[in-house]
């Protein structure tokens, strides 16, 4: 497989050509703005459509129009865009239709800064719009894995009928790293038993549709939807275990504040501090039971993020509070330094203030 | 016996809804007839709007999405790019098309996608109960304006086929009305012409038809009708706005 030096933003956009994605619709905000610019060069020549929407509303009613039809689609923003296509997502999900949004996420909250934080967590896993619904989230932590997540998130999103979101921010979306690409997909799902594509006289209508007066009806399909969710969250938890089996402080961080917490282990290791990096891959499903293994010898567990602690309550309600948890994060589009997190480790192990 | 009226096969025989003297009733049948002149219902994919229309899907034979409040535009946006060989179509209302959703109508329009749009003014927002609409016209009492629609404190109201005309990517701006049989027989022929717009790919065509909502206008059915020839006509006129197809006006 050949080797290529690619930015996470650019990476993003081929992994989706070759993962079938046949429609693109966006709206320029930074630090995505690389994903767009490269679509539109690349995908009309892939036979596929771009389009520059005239909002982040349009945009996500236009992927939500195109995944009706079968085929696959994609947005992708950053986090005050992100706020704006939480009512199509809130649609897409009411009406059991796939898709894919990416979130390359800023410093907030408003307008914020252009600087790469991690402070939608609790949109993208605990309200992406409203109403009891949830959304598959993928959070990579290098190029590569963005590239190998965004088939996934297409495969899944398909298998499951639901959206799914890359959470990925600012620092993963700039940086250049050496990625592979999976050849294009040849074989995409099969959706005509539910696609409104045109029925040809040959069965009755399609209707794609999250209005149901009755609340008995609604009560029902909520119910399963929300039994789907249980075996989404029964099989499709990833995430990733680091020097964690003698660890006495596990350190829980995702996405880029992993790539430092990781940086801050192998300095504590060196110091001999017993730390290990237990990184979630999917931040809904919560990889709970993953996260009970890792923490099975930890004393203490540090949750590092760019935010002012959001996952860390998962952290928490996933280790029912038998470990003491500690936070560290930096927000507004800083990021920590691994000097800091293991700074943070020492006073836990006890070391000098 | 000879059938000399029957019901178009696209439109479901189902019961609708709708109040007694809507004028939706009378557009469904008109957009139905037409899938069935055309023989294309089942190459077509509707999309409707929030508001009374909402449950169209329905009534309508062919597939059918229905999309968040305004957004209908967007979404056929979606469907057509992905399948430019399909017919598609959204149904809309007042409120949702020049309120809520007014960029998404003004931007395909100025994309010129090849769509259809079918625009019911009744000038209220007739599910939730007679809100002011943007086609409230001055003086008119609804439910948020009920000492009539004041321009000085609520603005003024939006002449939709107007302003789209001034749009390089709109192939046919037209408004017609459903208030007598000739009016109900031109605006079946001005849709017949949005649906061969859109076969020959000239950019996206609006049909604006003037309706009735006697349950929020406090009306009997045929003094809605009534109101629409005598008030609604005057202030919306009908007509041809545009007839061009996308892009001609710019090469001129």
């Amino acid at each position: 497989m050949e080797r290529s030096l690619m930015k996470g933003n650019e990476a993003l956009a081929e992994a989706a050509i070759r993962a079938g994605c046949k429609c693109f619709f966006g709206y320029p905000i930074t630090p995505q703005t690389e994903l767009s610019a490269y679509m539109a060069k690349k995908m009309q020549k892939a036979g596929g459509v771009f389009l520059q929407a005239e909002s982040e509303i349009a945009a996500i009613n236009m992927v939500l129009g195109a995944t009706s039809t079968g085929v696959r689609a994609m947005t992708s923003s950053s986090s005050p865009g992100i706020s704006l296509k939480a009512e199509g997502i809130s649609y897409m999900a009411g009406s059991d239709l796939p898709g894919v949004i990416i979130n390359v996420q800023r410093g907030g909250p408003g307008l914020g800064s252009i600087q790469p934080a991690q402070s939608d967590y609790y949109q993208a896993t605990h309200a992406m719009g409203h109403g009891d619904f949830h959304i598959f989230v993928f959070a990579p932590s290098s190029v590569q894995e963005m590239v190998d997540m965004i088939t996934l998130a297409f495969d899944k999103a398909d298998q499951y009928r639901m959206p799914a979101m890359i959470l990925a921010d600012g620092l993963l979306g700039q940086m250049m790293e050496p990625v592979t690409f999976p050849e294009p997909m040849q074989n995409l799902p099969d959706k005509s038993d539910w696609a409104t594509s045109g029925h040809k006289k040959q069965r009755a209508h399609h209707i794609i549709n999250s209005l149901f007066l009755d609340p008995e009806q609604l009560e029902q399909k909520v119910k399963e939807r929300f039994a789907r969710y249980a075996i989404v969250e029964a099989n499709e938890t990833r995430a990733e275990s680091y020097l964690c089996d003698d660890a006495e402080i596990v350190v829980t961080a995702y996405g880029a504040s992993a790539r430092v917490a990781k940086s801050a282990v192998n300095a504590a290791r060196k110091e001999g501090i017993k730390a290990g990096l237990f990184r979630p891959i999917t931040l809904w499903p919560f990889p709970k039971t993953e996260l009970q293994a890792a923490t099975k010898s930890a004393k203490h567990i540090l949750d590092v993020e760019m935010s002012m602690g959001q996952m860390v309550d998962d952290v928490r309600l996933a280790t029912e509070c038998r470990i003491p948890v500690s936070f560290f994060g930096r927000t507004g589009g800083v990021i920590p330094t691994p000097a800091e997190v293991l700074a943070e480790l020492k006073k836990l192990a006890g070391g000098a203030e | 016996m000879a059938v000399v009226f029957e019901r178009p096969k696209s439109l479901l025989d189902v019961p609708t809804h709708f109040c007694p003297g809507c004028g939706h009733g009378i557009v469904h049948r008109l957009v139905c007839e037409v899938l069935d002149e055309m023989d294309i219902e089942g190459d077509t994919i509707g999309v409707v709007p929030v508001g009374c229309s909402v449950m169209s899907y329905d009534y309508f034979g062919c597939d059918v999405i229905e999309a968040p409040h305004g957004r209908a535009p967007a979404v056929a946006t979606g469907v057509k790019r992905a399948n430019p060989d399909k017919f598609v179509f959204t149904y809309q209302g007042d409120g949702d098309l020049a309120a809520i959703g007014t960029a998404e109508t003004v931007h395909s329009g100025t994309r010129g996608e090849n769509l259809v749009i079918i625009f019911i003014n009744n000038t209220t927002y007739g599910m939730t109960g007679g809100q002011m609409a943007p086609t409230t016209m001055p003086g008119q009492v609804t439910q948020t304006t009920p000492y009539g629609r004041d321009p000085k404190d609520a603005g003024y109201p939006i002449r939709v086929c107007e302003m789209m005309a001034t749009l390089t990517g709109v192939a046919l701006a037209q408004r017609v009305a459903v208030d007598s049989v000739p009016h109900i027989r031109e605006a079946k022929k001005a849709i017949r012409k949005a649906f061969e717009n859109e076969k020959a790919q000239k950019g996206l065509s609006i049909i604006e038809v003037l309706s009735t909502c006697p349950t929020n206008w406090g009306m009997a059915p045929q003094e809605a009708m009534q109101f629409v020839k005598e008030k609604m006509s005057s202030y919306y006129p009908l007509g041809v706005y545009k007839d061009s197809a996308a892009g001609e006006d710019e090469q001129a």
